[in-house]
């Protein structure tokens, strides 16, 4: 026999071999292709053949190892696959069994509102003073009261139960005083002074569904030399439709507080407002007082109201989530309930 | 305050229209433009078939001998029978009936029902005569005459069988009920209201007119005025009036009365509640018989005065304080705030003194509020009368008592206190008022404005003086008038604009950052972030406090005995917070709360108020309830210290100690650590004394508490790159046995202090304390793990440097290596 047909012979046995084995592929390609085997052996007997027939024997011996290889290769991924699926199938859980707990901690639905009042206002680039020596929660009667222009005897404290401490020191009822306190430090040579202070109040009322000693306001103010009342409804706006959505509006409507005037409450609309709606059919709700800054505070705390004007607003972040979420009791907020805290967990919106 | 429509129609021409829905639009118009509305009604509801009846004839009912039969005429061709048990019904009476087929209000429940046919006692009665209290009238505003039985007309009110009664009554009247701000005084009266809607509706007031008759014998005959201290009233007048007769008011001015949410009395009080309600000026009728002498005083209370008002009340006055109207005797009245009972007007008055004033406002507030009367007159008084009005009213009212009472005016006011009102008169610009609300008005539409609120000004290219009334006492400054500008051009027309200028950063402190951080990564650490009340008791306030000898901030006058102190820790709170939890079967709990405390200084300084951070830690830690190797198992004093010491490091503190203490009253003693940062004393952690958690059936509660000040002091903000070594790491383990008293702390340290440049980590790997270790003794293991920066490790170096550190370990600490 010719090498040629050797070789042809071993590539068809070898073939064969390579698909009906089941044993070790390892030890297959040693015996065929290894040093010591069989299509090594039969190569040897090149040194035999014609300078001139070298090239073709050549070409067949390099198919019949190239068609093992590539068997053997093939041959060896077939069985680790089936290694793999048998290990897969053996692995196999039931996923539906619940997961491994990760405790993650919320922050405080009011933190949450008071954070995204925060980070609106930061946007349009206003200060958040809420440290303990502009904005503290002990304030003084004047700071509270006499410097919001309410004086001793005025009657709108009666709008405004207090805990006092002593008659000069209180629980401050609102956060206007950090208004005053802000205005006395900010240097207008900067830029105007526009800022809000969220943070504790306190008012001596007993708790019930509606009513709590303790709850929080977010005072906002911006103080310059072209501060108009459209700049305050404007302000307004963007905030509410922040904390309700882009498709809800205000409207203002004539008030009274002693530190601003003109003075509005400020609805929102509980539906959202398409231009094909009529009046009548948006619901509004109360939300906010603001207004212009009187010109008694502005002056007592330094800032000539002829030349500077002042828009302030104050916000509160318990009624906020009340309407936002329906929370029909304030309470809650203070129970600190752990079923209550964790409903609050979605973040990013 | 309740504002009837018809009554203001009087003064505007009657150009408001009454029906329902032009009435709603009108409320809404003035909720924008003024005021809020607290109620927009009418006194009838939805009641109706309510008609005026004469009884023709009243016969006993056979069965019963509380009822009694009558016939009454409605003004159809036959009579209506029907039964009833109306004490004062008599023949030729005129009443109310209440039709079969009517609606009326049950005043108990509310409800609109039907009247039906009834039976009583076998006789049928078809329809029911009424009393004002059964057709919706409150008891607080129906006549007192009528009380115990059915309303009967008067006998010269001229009602015809048949009538509409709540036409007659004034019922059907829209009433709206203003919710008045503080600054609106003007609007307590009927004509400051006319003035308001006149503005809004472009529509000129017309003032009431009265003829006055004036008799020749001089008031001052009769009375002299005294006014003692000069602070007290601005104006002071008073007419006489003679021979008056007291008697029931005509029907129109009570339907005024309860119309306006007030009870008729009789014909003079109610002139001087008429008048208070026209004009807003609160006038006062005395008994002139009843003075003691005809001096009359305004001054203020003396020692030990004493005085009974209307309302039955003794009251004991404010020496120097009080402003009182008294004769030679003693107190008449609170001035400005109530009559007294001894000098009331009643059915046998003969002769009267009608005072009206301008009483110094903040006086009358705190005379008010001391004896917490809230009256009609003090609340004009407090708010700021019209000063223009007092006379006019003070007149008109006399005109009435002749006209109602057959009083005769005695001649001439006594006055004792004219002081002129300084007119105020402001330049208003275009520009200002633009500048300040951001529209572009021009002078003549501001001026357009005065006109619609009847300002006087003048107007020149330039300019506005315009002159602000009297009657409008809550305004003296530009802003004053620039609001009445903007509420009557519109808010909702004004443009929406956000402010413009100089460009300033939106940034935190780094104060703020870190308090925010810290809140994050305790979030992320799991725990809930909580917000409890500040407000709590005297021991609360301090069971965890920093300092115990601290003064606390103290209420004056608390609500509550459960909120007198103002928190010196904020895990009192929370503990409350898991007691809560606790009792409403949640059990695994997680919380912290980030807050102030307070800390009294002197009484008339502010607190200090410190920044503390605080979290609880109880029940199981629940990694998984089904799944064997991770099964609940009870959180330890190592949870919470774990907690906290990845907080301290992720806020970048470092040196971090933890001290074993006792020296905290509430914490368990033997699971307590103070923290220090390096020697700065920052905070504990540990147990919560299980006095206070085993006695409410709380599993162990581990909290801690910590001064963010300090930490924020102690924090380090700069971060530098550490090289990563790539050259292999070495450990080698020690396993110690060593005396139970050594801690974990001490032995670290030896380790670190002795174990050479080249050790990168020690790891405790492993605690035991078991039987087969000697009394006294427990063994700790760890790993020391060894790398170099520069170069591979020489197995030798490593091994003389552990050496170092055992040989260090059982000289200093006596350790046994096992």
């Amino acid at each position: 026999m010719s090498l040629i047909e050797d070789l042809t012979a071993l590539k068809s046995a070898a073939v064969k071999r390579i698909n009906t084995s089941g044993a070790d592929i390892e030890a297959l390609r040693v015996s065929l292709l290894g040093k010591k085997g069989e299509l090594t052996a039969l190569l040897k007997g090149m040194k035999d053949v014609l300078p001139e027939d070298r090239r073709a024997v050549g070409e067949i011996g390099n198919d019949v190892r190239q068609t093992i290889t590539q068997l053997l290769a093939q041959k060896k991924a077939a069985e680790e696959t089936a290694k793999m699926n048998a290990q897969l199938v053996s692995e196999t859980i039931d996923v539906t069994l619940p997961g491994s707990v990760h405790r993650v901690g919320q922050p405080h639905v009011l933190q949450q509102i008071i954070d995204e009042i925060e980070q609106h206002f930061l946007g349009l680039g206003f200060e958040v003073i809420d440290d303990t020596i502009d904005s503290p929660e002990v304030e003084t009667d004047e700071y509270n009261f006499e410097r919001e222009n309410l004086p001793k005897d005025h009657p709108a404290r009666d709008m405004q139960d207090t805990f006092y401490i002593t008659p000069e020191i209180l629980l401050r009822t609102q956060t206007s005083p950090v208004q005053s306190r802000s205005l006395e430090k900010h240097d207008f040579s900067k830029g105007p002074l526009k800022m809000i202070a969220p943070g504790k109040v306190y008012r001596r009322d007993t708790d019930d569904a509606t009513h709590s000693h303790q709850f929080h306001q977010v005072e906002g103010m911006v103080v310059g030399e072209n501060i108009t009342m459209a700049d305050l409804k404007g302000t307004l706006l963007s905030i509410m439709q922040t904390l309700f959505g882009e498709k809800h509006q205000i409207r203002m409507r004539p008030s009274y507080f002693p530190f601003t005037e003109p003075s509005v409450e400020v609805d929102v609309s509980w539906n959202e407002v398409t231009p094909d709606m009529k009046p009548e059919d948006i619901e509004w709700i109360e939300v906010l007082g603001a207004g212009m800054t009187h010109p008694n505070v502005l002056r007592m705390d330094g800032i000539d109201p002829n030349k500077y004007s002042a828009f302030a607003f104050g916000l509160g972040p318990d009624r906020f989530a009340m309407l936002k979420y329906g929370v029909d009791d304030i309470r809650q907020f203070y129970l600190n309930d752990v079923r209550f805290l964790s409903q609050f967990n979605r973040k990013g919106n | 305050m309740k504002t009837s429509l018809k009554w203001i129609n009087d003064y505007l021409n009657n150009s408001i229209n009454l029906d329902a829905d032009a009435v709603a639009d009108l409320a809404e118009k003035i909720e924008r433009t003024s005021v809020e509305i607290a109620d927009s009604t009418t006194l009838a509801q939805q009641q109706d078939g309510l008609v005026v009846a004469k009884v023709m004839s009243v016969t006993s009912h056979p069965d019963s001998d509380h009822m009694v039969i009558a016939q009454v005429d409605i003004g159809e061709s036959k009579l209506t029978q029907v039964v009833t048990g109306a004490p004062n019904i008599a023949e030729g009476q005129f009443v109310i009936l209440a039709k079969v087929g009517a609606h009326i209000i049950n005043h108990e429940t509310g409800e609109l029902i039907e009247l039906k046919p009834a039976e009583l006692r076998g006789k049928v009665s078809n329809g029911m005569l009424v009393a004002l209290q059964e057709i919706g009238f409150d008891s607080k505003i129906s006549p007192k005459d009528f009380e115990a039985g059915i309303y009967v007309f008067g006998e010269n009110e001229n009602v015809q069988p048949g009538d509409d009664a709540l036409t007659v009554l004034g019922m059907d009247e829209p009433v709206l009920d203003t919710d008045l701000t503080p600054n609106r005084a003007d609007m307590l009266s009927m004509i400051g209201t006319a003035y308001e809607l006149g503005a809004m509706l472009n529509q000129a007031v017309t003032l009431p007119d009265f003829d006055l008759v004036e008799y020749e014998s001089p008031a001052k005959n009769q009375v002299s005025l005294f006014i003692d201290d000069d602070d007290l009233v601005s104006k002071y007048a008073v007419r006489v009036i003679n021979h008056v007769t007291v008697e029931d008011s005509p029907l129109w001015l009570q339907k005024r009365l309860w119309n306006a949410g007030m009870r008729p009395i009789n014909n003079i009080v109610d002139i001087t509640n008429y008048m208070m309600l026209m004009y807003g000026q609160p006038l006062h009728a005395f008994d002139l018989d009843k003075l003691h002498d005809n001096e009359i005083h305004v001054r203020r209370a003396e020692v030990d005065e004493k005085l009974v008002t209307l309302d039955g009340q003794k009251r004991d006055l404010r020496p120097g304080e009080d402003i009182v109207i008294a004769t030679t005797d003693g107190p008449l009245m609170l001035a400005g705030v109530m009559g007294g009972l001894e000098s009331e007007v009643d059915e046998s008055t003969q002769n009267i003194v009608i005072e009206s004033a301008v009483f110094n406002p903040s006086l009358i507030r705190s005379t008010a509020r001391r004896h917490n009367i809230h009256s009609e007159a003090s609340a004009r008084f407090e708010r700021g009368v019209n000063w223009d009005a007092t006379y006019v009213a003070l007149d008109h009212a006399a005109s009435l008592v002749d006209e109602l009472a057959k009083g005769q005016v005695a001649r001439e006011r006594i006055v004792a206190a004219n002081i002129e009102r300084k007119e105020v008169s402001l330049t208003i610009t275009a520009t200002r008022v633009n500048q300040i609300l951001g529209t572009t008005l021009t002078l003549k539409e501001i001026a357009g404005f005065f006109d619609q609120l009847n300002f006087q000004y003048t107007l020149d290219s330039e300019k506005i003086e315009v002159i602000l009334p009297a009657r409008r006492a809550d305004m003296s400054i530009e802003a004053d008038v620039v609001e009445e500008i903007a509420r009557l051009y519109g808010y909702d027309n004004l443009p929406v604009t956000l402010p413009y200028g100089p460009t300033t950063p939106g940034k935190l402190t780094r104060q703020q950052r870190q308090i925010r951080a810290s809140r994050k990564i305790l979030e992320s650490l799991g725990l809930n972030q909580a917000i409890s009340y500040v407000l709590t008791t005297p021991e609360k306030s301090q069971q965890f406090a920093e300092n115990v000898t601290a003064k606390v901030v103290t209420l004056n006058y608390p609500m509550s005995s459960d909120r007198t102190t103002a928190r010196q820790n904020l895990l009192a709170g929370l503990l409350e917070d898991v007691a809560y939890n606790v009792n409403h079967f949640v059990h695994n709990i997680a919380l912290y709360e980030q807050g102030r405390v307070f800390v009294a200084n002197e009484d008339n300084e502010l607190p200090t108020e410190i920044e503390h951070i605080a979290g609880v830690l109880t029940g199981d830690d629940v990694t998984s309830s089904w799944q064997n190797q991770k099964a609940a198992r009870a959180v330890d004093f190592y949870d919470i210290k774990g907690i906290v010491s990845a907080y301290l490091d992720q806020i970048g503190t470092t040196n971090i100690k933890y001290v074993a203490t006792n020296r905290h009253v509430n914490m368990h003693p033997g699971q307590t650590a103070d923290i220090y940062v390096g020697d700065v004393y920052i905070g504990f952690a540990g147990q919560i004394h299980p006095k206070l958690t085993q006695s409410q059936k709380m599993a162990p509660v581990f909290g801690f508490e910590l001064n963010l000040f300090t930490i924020m002091n102690e924090a380090k903000s700069d971060v530098q790159y550490d090289k990563i070594s790539r050259f292999p790491q070495v450990s080698r383990d020690a396993a110690l046995l060593v005396n139970e008293n050594i801690e974990n702390a001490k032995i670290e340290s030896v380790i670190r202090q002795s174990a050479g440049n080249k050790l990168v980590d020690v790891t405790l790997f492993d605690v035991y304390t078991g039987d087969n270790l000697p009394s006294g003794k427990r063994s700790l293991a760890y790993t020391l793990t060894y790398q170099d920066n520069d170069d591979t490790l020489v197995e030798a170096e490593v091994n003389a440097d552990f050496e170092n550190v055992i040989t260090a370990l059982v000289n200093e600490l006596d350790v046994q290596v096992r």
